[in-house]
Formats: structure tokens, C-alpha cells, sequence
């Protein structure tokens, strides 16, 4: 690891004005992703803005059908709280098969979601749930928030502060996991809201989390996993490592999808 | 059996240290003044070194000392070697390539070591690192096996034309392709047996020390042969003369061959401690271990099965690339040579067996010994052979590989190994209940119900332990003897420790050690100590590795205690007032026959050692003996597995169902003990079938080189297995024992791959078997199944 400045401010104010000072700063959330980075030296950030004293964002809140969780809820928050277990049990879910214990004991949803990993979980419940990432400047739409590989709408000194969830009807997310790493090769997250329905596919596309909208079509003329029958995701824009090729991603996406819909409640 | 003694699952005496963080193992070993090396390594798999500027480096913080591959020179350290000699067919010996501790004008491999610095801290001396400026050449690299020898492929060493190693040949050719001219049916397979990277749990580390006021070294060092590690840094790098020169191999976490051999690292440490006059210390972190630790396996193989109308083995025919890196490792020669060939007649009567091993140069990491070394690959192709062979003749594979099973023993067989006992067909009864074989047929309908495929394979290994008599291997090439030596001392009060050249790192000697005495003086199994792991206790060993400590370490153990039991009868005879030779020694105590005149043990001791009942001129006063045991015969421990699995043809994913282990161990020492190697050693093997592979690119570049890409077993990969002994107890060494360290390792893949291929229909599938591998291969048995339809 190379060596940094470290600090620890005490409001989401002061955490965005040393974001802000500093351009070589990287914001500390749960560290799954950037601790082991540094520690590999693969990072080297001049500052680490440690929001670990952010208190006021830590916490789920359940009102008018709309679960919002504050960016610093670890994991393992979500994945046992009752109320969002009631509310999107397919969200809870998510978050219980995030990493091992370890990570989902430190990892938290806005680190996860200001990340954008390709492979990551979460992405993929806000694009099909519809979120809002409401941050200390404004509110983005899901839609509009994951920009590309490890990319998004976040300016310079915006923290996510929460994410909101409106409740779907029905929803499931399936997930392929990488036999090494066991981040998802392929993670499929549907959800039925009234006459919408959303498909979004993480861990397989080189531009990071997408809605599958040809899928979305098929769904919300019927929503069954018949419905699928016959409709394949191109192969283009998917990714090829050593464990799934673009191929292999793009027939799982179809079999995930199908095993999303049949298990949706 | 006595509660604690052979034959009794004791619970292990060492793992409440391990299980509470008290181990000490070489990194938690920190000497005072120490300085830590970091090794600079190459990032080209192969490239000269034109010019290295460590200038601007050495001024860090920090910084006590940079060196490279010109003052090992001009400090004249000998280079790594290889200690088996093999020779090609034509007689000339294997080209060794010079392998010195830091490259001299030219890297081989990603990972091999350029430079090292030393600094205060770890941290100074990799920041120190990243400041060395090296000008490479970089040279276009040969990474495949198959392609190694091609011509025109890059040149790994100018002493190897071709990057050939040796061509070598064992068996009658004539008689086998004779053979072959007359089968009436012959199985055939082309196989790539996939490189595998160790893994131990503890990384390698080393610490070396030197003492002015002596003249002397101390490495600490994680090894399985601490003496061997001596022994080739003494005689053959030269670093120090043995008796100024101590080697300590303290707790060790892991090793599956990995740490047998003598590294660059420790070399390197234990040399720089002399040169900067303070102790240096080097832990691998994980990538170095992906990187640096020798691999094993790697084979690429063409394999042939002649049968006769009657359906019985007539001959074998193999060809085989064997892949040994960019430099040979310490034992790298013998494993696809000796290790290998002498096991390819399994447990059939095959009559003619001709194999030709050609080793190759390649850019990449070493490969040597990992858990089986050799005897997997041997395994795989022969379990493969047979299983094929069965389908294609329309035999069930059970009953295939009985009709062809040797029954008699001894048994000699073409390639040198005279098997000298077991009962194969008894392994395999008592699998084929416990696997339910019976009714396989119906969980297949009920899978396929399922939309699923269900198969299941067969695997009735064999392989060679002990690996001994020292003669016979040195006859094969050997640079060593391969017996093992034990000193047994007795303290005043009874006490015993016991000094063994065997090493534990993992497989429970305190514990089976512990019980063999206590079982034998009577003793209370508590006050028995093994003392292993140091060179300045222990004068001599060879250590642990080809699950030899059982057969061989305690062997020499059995003899010296042999020693002492006529010992202590001795002085219990002056104790008594009796002859020696009328006086019974039994749970602990001697008797005068056929009276109540008794002694217990530790009141002999006691008395050998005031010596006041006897004259010390007459009988030498103390009770310590030592011996060294020399085997007369390898082992031969064998089995049947039988792994039954599900895939989902729709995602690829293959799930193991049931496992089914039923090994012939001979007499167990600790069968729980025994029981958790046979689980170990199927979770590696499983590892090797299912998901382990280490992958490097065109350029060399490991593309698997962390955890993120390169997939071990975990729990949840695996079934709970069955497990089942039978036993004929070793005829060749006095506890009877056969040894089991590495039998999982040899048995399940070719168990899983035949089970694989069952349930697929089609052989197409190598190792390992991904769910993208398996998806790929179940869509061509969906397409067989529509053609077929």
C-alpha cells in the first residue's frame, strides 16, 4: 500500500468539501473494493476521506411503498431486515448472497453503487426496481445513474446519501456466480411492477449493468417464463474472460431470466 | 490396541495449537536486527537483461542492500539444482540448464527473480523496488506444452536444443507394438493432465541468520526436508559446511510437495544475511506464490489399450509431453519419469507396457512433485484407458476392470515396480455396495426427469509410497538415499522423545508418532514428544513427502525402539536378578516369567541411568538408541472410488452427488487421522477435475495468478463422502502400514472425469471440467440425443 492522507469528517458536508480539495482523494465506504486495491498497489489515492463516522447515513426506511436505505447500510443490514424482506424480498435476498460474510459485515450499498463494478449485485436491483440515488446534491434516476465500466453520474464532492426502491409486485434476481470469484458472470434482476416490467443484467455487458428490453417486451405482454421462449440475448457488447465467454454469458442471461420469472413473488 | 496406541483415533495432540493461533510458524519467527528482502521479479516470461540501474533504488529509505545475479556470481554461490538424473534413450543425460538463485543475463519465467533488496521494513524494500530500472530485451516466450519442442519455437536454455529436457523410454517396445498388431480391439485417448499450482495455506517464507562469533548460518524456512534443504545449500550451493550450518523448518502450514525444494528465496535470504551481517526475512505474499511456487502436473499424453477377444489387457502404449518449466526443480526429473511410468500397469495384469516421456523447457514457473506427483497422472490415464475401454467393448466398467485385475501377489510388472500385496477385487465389492451401484440406473431415469444427466465413474488406483530402497532408486538416477532415521530418548523418569527425519506440516506426526511409542514402551501416550524440523536435534532425515512417514519414519522408529525394548530388558534383568531372556516385557512392564517379580518402564529408565544396579562398564548407563530404516520395497496402497454426478445441461454447473472411497491402507496407525487425508486428498483431486487449472497466455503472463481466477475446492463443492477401508497389511516394513497421504489426490480425478463422461455420453470433456466446459460439452449430448431421436 502506498502511503496517504487520511481523514474522517463528522457530516456529509465536510466529507464532500475534501472530496472536492482533494482530486487524487478517494471516498472510504466499506473498503471491499478499494482496500484491496491499495493493497495491491494497483491504487494510489493522495487522500482517503474515511466516512465511516457518517452516522445519519446508516439506517432503512419503509414508507408509501418505497423502501429507501441510506448509503452507509452494510449488506448485512439489508439482507436481515424484516421490513425490506416484506416489502422486496427479491432486494434482501440480493443482499444476502453479496460476497462471503466478511464482505457483507463491512460492504455497504452506496459503496457498491458509487463503485459500478460490472459484476456488482446491486446495480442490477436499481435499474430493475427503478431506484432514485438521491445524493447531497440531487436525485438521480437509476436509469440515468450507471454511465459505464466503474462510471456514473456522480460530479466531483457528490456522495450518495441513499437509494430508494419503490416496491414492485413481484421480483427475483438470479445470479451466476464466477466458480473463482464468485462475483456474478451473469446476475439477472426482474421486477413487475402494474403493467412494467424491468429486466437488468449485471456481470456479463463490457459497458457495466443494462436493461434487457426485448426480454422486457416479451414480459410484459405475459409474464412467464414461456414467454422467453425463443428470445436470445445477442452476443454483442458481452464480455469473454477465461471462465464465460460472450456465448456461454448470453445463453445464461436467457436461463436466469427464465429461473428470475419463475421464481418471482 | 490399547486406548491411545495403533489402530486408535486419537484426537490430535498439535491442533489445539493450530486451532488457537499458538503456531509458530517461519513468519511469526522474528530475530533481532532483522531486515526483510523483497524479491524484484521479472514481468516478461522471457527476456534478456541487458542493464539493471539500482542506483536511484539503493538510496531509499531504508535501504541496507540491492543485489542481483552479478554478486552471486562474483560470490560464486552455486546454482539450484536438480537432484534426479535422467538419461534419454540415447544414453546422454538430461540437459540441466543453469538455475542461479538471481538471474545472470536473462529471465525465463514471470516471476523469476532479478534483483533482491534488503530494508528495514517490507515496505521500504518493495518501495525500494519500484525504483530499480531494468532494461529488458524481451524475447518472444514458448508457453505450451504440446509446442515446446516444435522447431523454431523460442530457445528457454542454449543447452536444450529443442527446449528438450530428455527423451526418455521405459518397457519393450517390440513386444508392445507386437501386441498391439494383434489386438482385436484397442481404446485409444489424447489427454492433457492440466497444470495445477499448490496452494499451500502458508505462503513460502524464510528467514536467514548469520552468527560471526561462530561462523554459522541459521535459515528458518518452510520445508518438508529441513536436512535435504541443508544439504543441497551446503554441499551444492555452498553457502556454509553442514556443521556450521542449521536448518530449522518450524510449524509448517501445508506443503503437497510444493515445499520440498530448494527455492531461490531462501537461498538468497541465508546468503544476504552474511553480506549485510543481519537477519533477513522474506514471506511470500499470495501472487508470489502463484507465481514462484513450483506447479505440478502439466502433461500432455496420447494413450493406448490393447485388448484381446476375451477382453483382457494385452499392452499398453503411452506417449507423453511432460511440461517442467522454465528450470528444473530439485526433484522435477524423476516425477513424469519414474513417478509416472513405473505406475501405468495400475491394478491390471498388462503384460506389455511401453512409455516415452519427453520433458520440456517452457516460460514458465518450474514444475515439480504436488500431491501424488507423478501417480495421478499415471491414474488418470490409466482409469481413463479402462473406463473407455469398457464402453467401447460393452462392458460394464466394473466388471471390465475385475476380469483384468492381478490377483496373485507378488506381482512383478513390466515397468520395474513388483507390487507385494493387496486385494483389488475386495476394494471393489465393497465400493459398488456402498455406492448403491446396484441401482444407478434408476437415479439416472430420475434425473433425467429432471431434465438433468446423472453419471457415474469408476477409478481403482494404485500408487507407489515410501519410495525406496535407497539402492533402487539410486540405481534410477537418485541423488539421495530414501530411508528415514529415528533416535528414541528415554528420560530418567520415563519421558520419551522421539527425534525423526520425518516433517509434519499438516499430517499429525506428534500425534501417530505418539501413539506407536506409548503403545509400545506402555507408556501414557502424554509423555511422549516428537522433536522434528531441526537439523541441530535431528541429525539426519530425509523428510516427508510420497506419504513416506509412515512406512518409512516410523519404520525407524519401530527399529530403535526395537533398541531400546533390548535395552531396558538388560538393565530390568539386573533390576530383577534375572536373565534378560526370562524376563516378558508387556504393557509396560517386565516380568520374570512365570513369577510377580516386576519393574515398570520408567523405573528402568530411572535405574539406566543412576546405573547403580549394574556395572557400567558392562552395560553403557542411559536408554538411547537411534536407527536408520532403509525400506525393502516401495508401498502400494490402492482402491476403487466411485464419484456419481449430476449436470445441469443448461448452465454447465456439475454437481458431485455421491462419493464413494474404499482404499486399502494396510494397518492404520489413526483412522480418523487417515480418514481426514482421504477427505484432503479427494478435495484436491475434485480441485484438479472440476476447477483448478493455472493458465498462462501466449506471452507468458499468468492469467490465473490470485484466488480471483484460479478456483479452489470449497466446502460447498463437495459431497459428504463414504468412506470404507479394507486392508492387507505391507509385507515390507514392520507396522504393515502403506501410507495415505496422497491416495484422494490419485484416485478422484479420473473417478470424476469417468463420471463426467458417463453422464454426458461423449468423452469430450478435458480438465478442468468448468460449468463453461461441461455447457459446451452437454450441448453437443443434446445434440447426440436429437440426431439419435
Amino acid at each position: 500500500m502506498y502511503a496517504f492522507n487520511y481523514h474522517k469528517p463528522a457530516t456529509v458536508a465536510d466529507a464532500a468539501a475534501l472530496a472536492s480539495q482533494h482530486a487524487d482523494g478517494k471516498l472510504l465506504a466499506g473498503g471491499m473494493t478499494l482496500l484491496p486495491t491499495m493493497k495491491q498497489r494497483l491504487a494510489q489515492p493522495s487522500d482517503i476521506i474515511d466516512m465511516g463516522k457518517l452516522n445519519d447515513l446508516k439506517g432503512i426506511e419503509v414508507k408509501d411503498g418505497v423502501v429507501t436505505i441510506k448509503a452507509m447500510t452494510r449488506h448485512v443490514t439489508v439482507a436481515t431486515s424484516a421490513e425490506v424482506r416484506k416489502a422486496i424480498p427479491a432486494l434482501a435476498e440480493l443482499a444476502g448472497g453479496i460476497g462471503d460474510p466478511a464482505v457483507r459485515n463491512r460492504g455497504t450499498i452506496g459503496g457498491s453503487v458509487a463503485n459500478n463494478d460490472p459484476a456488482a449485485d446491486y446495480p442490477a436491483a436499481c435499474l430493475a426496481l427503478g431506484a432514485t440515488i438521491h445524493t447531497n446534491k440531487r436525485a438521480i434516476a437509476a436509469d440515468d445513474f450507471f454511465t459505464g465500466l466503474f462510471e456514473t453520474a456522480l460530479g466531483e464532492g457528490e456522495i450518495i446519501t441513499s437509494i430508494s426502491f419503490p416496491a414492485p409486485d413481484k421480483a427475483n434476481y438470479q445470479k451466476f456466480r464466477n466458480p473463482a470469484s464468485r462475483y456474478a458472470i451473469v446476475g439477472v434482476f426482474v421486477a413487475k411492477k402494474g403493467g412494467d416490467v424491468r429486466v437488468a443484467v449485471t456481470g456479463a455487458g463490457d459497458s457495466g449493468v443494462f436493461r434487457q428490453k426485448d426480454f422486457e417486451a416479451a414480459l410484459k405482454a405475459n409474464f412467464a417464463v414461456a414467454a422467453l421462449d425463443g428470445k436470445h440475448q445477442p452476443e454483442k457488447g458481452l464480455n469473454s474472460d477465461i471462465h464465460a465467454d460472450a456465448e456461454y454469458r448470453a445463453h445464461l442471461i436467457g436461463v436466469m431470466a427464465k429461473r428470475a420469472v419463475a421464481a418471482a413473488k | 490396541m490399547s486406548a491411545q496406541g495403533v489402530g486408535a483415533s486419537v484426537l490430535r495432540k498439535e491442533d489445539f495449537r493450530f486451532v488457537t493461533g499458538r503456531g509458530r510458524y517461519t513468519d511469526d519467527i522474528n530475530r533481532p536486527g532483522q531486515a526483510h528482502a523483497f524479491f524484484l521479479r521479472s514481468p516478461h516470461a522471457h527476456a534478456t537483461i541487458n542493464r539493471i540501474d539500482h542506483a536511484a533504488a539503493s538510496k531509499m529509505p531504508g535501504v541496507v542492500a540491492i543485489f542481483t545475479g552479478d554478486d552471486i556470481a562474483a560470490d560464486k554461490v552455486g546454482g539450484l539444482i536438480c537432484g534426479w538424473m535422467i538419461h534419454s534413450k540415447d544414453g546422454s543425460p538430461m540437459k540441466a540448464g543453469a538455475h542461479p538463485a538471481l538471474a545472470q543475463g536473462k529471465v525465463r519465467y514471470v516471476g523469476d527473480h532479478v534483483a533482491v533488496v534488503i530494508a528495514d521494513t517490507y515496505a521500504q524494500a518493495r518501495e525500494a523496488a519500484e525504483k530499480i530500472v531494468v532494461d529488458y530485451g524481451v524475447l518472444p516466450a514458448v508457453t505450451d506444452t504440446a509446442d515446446a519442442a516444435r522447431t523454431g519455437a523460442p530457445q528457454v536454455h542454449d543447452i536444450a536444443p529443442n527446449n528438450t529436457v530428455y527423451n526418455w523410454h521405459i518397457g519393450d517396445k517390440g513386444a508392445t507394438d507386437a501386441a498391439f498388431a494383434s489386438a482385436r480391439h484397442v481404446a485409444k485417448i489424447d489427454l492433457v493432465n492440466n497444470r495445477l499450482v499448490p496452494n499451500a495455506m502458508e505462503p513460502r517464507a524464510a528467514v536467514g541468520e548469520y552468527d560471526d562469533a561462530s561462523d554459522g548460518l541459521v535459515l528458518y524456512t518452510t520445508s518438508q526436508n529441513p536436512h535435504v534443504a541443508r544439504l543441497v545449500l551446503s554441499a551444492f550451493i555452498g553457502l556454509a559446511p553442514e556443521h556450521r550450518f542449521r536448518v530449522i523448518a518450524p510449524d509448517v502450514g501445508g506443503g503437497f510437495g510444493s515445499k520440498i525444494f530448494i527455492y531461490a528465496e531462501e537461498t538468497v535470504c541465508v546468503w544476504a544475511a552474511r553480506k549485510v551481517r543481519r537477519p533477513v526475512k522474506w514471506t511470500a505474499d499470495r501472487t508470489e506464490a502463484f507465481l514462484s511456487d513450483a506447479h505440478g502436473r502439466d502433461h500432455v499424453t496420447h494413450g493406448e489399450l490393447a485388448l484381446d477377444a476375451a477382453g483382457k489387457i494385452t499392452a499398453m502404449r503411452v506417449r507423453t509431453t511432460a511440461n517442467l518449466g522454465a528450470y528444473l526443480s530439485t526433484f522435477s526429473s524423476c516425477v513424469p519419469t519414474y513417478l509416472y511410468a513405473l505406475l501405468l500397469s495400475g491394478q491390471y495384469n498388462i503384460p506389455n507396457i511401453y512409455a516415452e516421456v519427453d520433458a520440456v523447457y517452457t516460460n514458465t514457473a518450474p514444475v515439480d512433485a504436488y500431491r501424488g506427483a507423478g501417480r495421478p497422472e499415471a491414474s488418470f490415464l490409466v482409469e481413463r484407458l479402462m473406463e473407455i475401454a469398457a464402453r467401447e467393448t460393452g462392458k460394464d466398467p466394473a466388471e471390465f476392470r475385475r476380469a483384468n485385475f492381478i490377483t496373485a501377489f507378488p506381482h512383478q510388472t513390466p515397468v520395474i515396480l513388483a507390487y507385494d500385496a493387496g486385494n483389488f477385487a475386495a476394494s471393489l465389492d465393497s465400493a459398488l455396495k456402498l455406492a448403491d451401484y446396484a441401482n444407478i440406473g434408476k437415479r439416472k431415469a430420475a434425473s433425467a426427469a429432471q431434465g438433468k444427466l446423472r453419471g457415474i465413474g469408476f477409478s481403482a488406483y494404485i500408487e507407489a509410497c515410501g519410495i525406496a530402497p535407497s539402492a533402487a532408486v539410486g540405481s534410477l538416477g537418485a541423488g539421495v538415499g530414501l530411508w528415514e532415521s529415528a533416535e528414541v530418548r528415554v528420560n530418567p523418569i520415563g519421558t520419551v522423545e522421539i527425534l525423526t527425519g520425518s516433517h509434519s506440516h499438516g499430517q499429525g506426526h506428534e500425534t501417530t508418532f505418539a501413539q506407536l511409542v506409548s503403545g509400545r514402551l506402555g507408556i501414557p501416550f502424554e509423555n511422549v514428544s516428537i522433536v522434528h524440523g531441526d537439523t541441530d536435534k535431528v541429525q539426519m532425515g530425509m523428510g516427508t513427502y510420497g506419504s513416506r512417514s509412515g512406512a518409512v519414519g516410523m519404520s525407524a522408529i519401530v527399529k530403535a525402539l526395537d533398541k531400546i525394548e533390548a535395552k531396558a530388558r538388560k538393565v530390568a534383568g539386573h533390576c530383577l536378578e534375572a536373565s534378560p531372556d526370562d524376563i516378558e516385557f508387556r504393557d509396560g512392564k517386565f516380568t520374570v516369567k512365570g513369577t510377580d517379580k516386576s519393574i515398570d518402564f520408567p523405573s528402568v529408565a530411572l535405574q539406566a541411568y543412576i546405573a547403580h544396579k549394574f556395572n557400567g562398564q558392562d552395560l553403557e548407563p542411559g536408554l538411547k538408541e537411534s536407527a536408520f530404516w532403509d525400506p525393502t520395497n516401495f508401498t502400494f496402497p490402492a482402491g476403487v472410488h466411485i464419484c456419481e454426478v449430476e449436470v445441469d445441461p443448461a448452465t454447465g454447473v456439475t454437481t458431485i452427488e455421491k462419493w464413494t472411497a474404499v482404499d486399502d491402507f494396510g494397518n492404520l496407525v489413526n483412522p480418523m487421522i487417515v480418514e481426514g487425508q482421504v477427505h484432503g486428498g479427494i478435495a484436491q483431486g475434485v480441485g484438479q477435475a472440476l476447477f483448478e487449472g493455472a493458465v498462462y497466455n501466449t506471452d507468458g503472463q499468468l492469467v490465473t495468478a490470485s484466488f480471483m481466477d484460479y478456483q479452489m475446492p470449497r466446502a460447498d463443492n463437495l459431497p459428504f463422502y463414504d468412506v470404507g477401508t479394507t486392508n492387507t497389511p505391507c509385507p515390507s516394513n514392520p507396522l504393515g502400514i502403506k501410507g495415505c497421504g496422497e491416495a484422494g489426490a490419485i484416485a478422484a480425478p479420473p473417478a470424476v472425469i469417468n463420471a463426467l463422461t458417463d453422464a454426458l455420453g461423449h468423452e469430450d470433456i478435458a480438465m478442468p471440467a468448468s460449468p463453461l466446459a461441461v455447457w459446451r460439452a452437454a450441448r453437443k449430448t443434446m445434440a447426440m440425443k436429437t440426431a439419435a431421436e
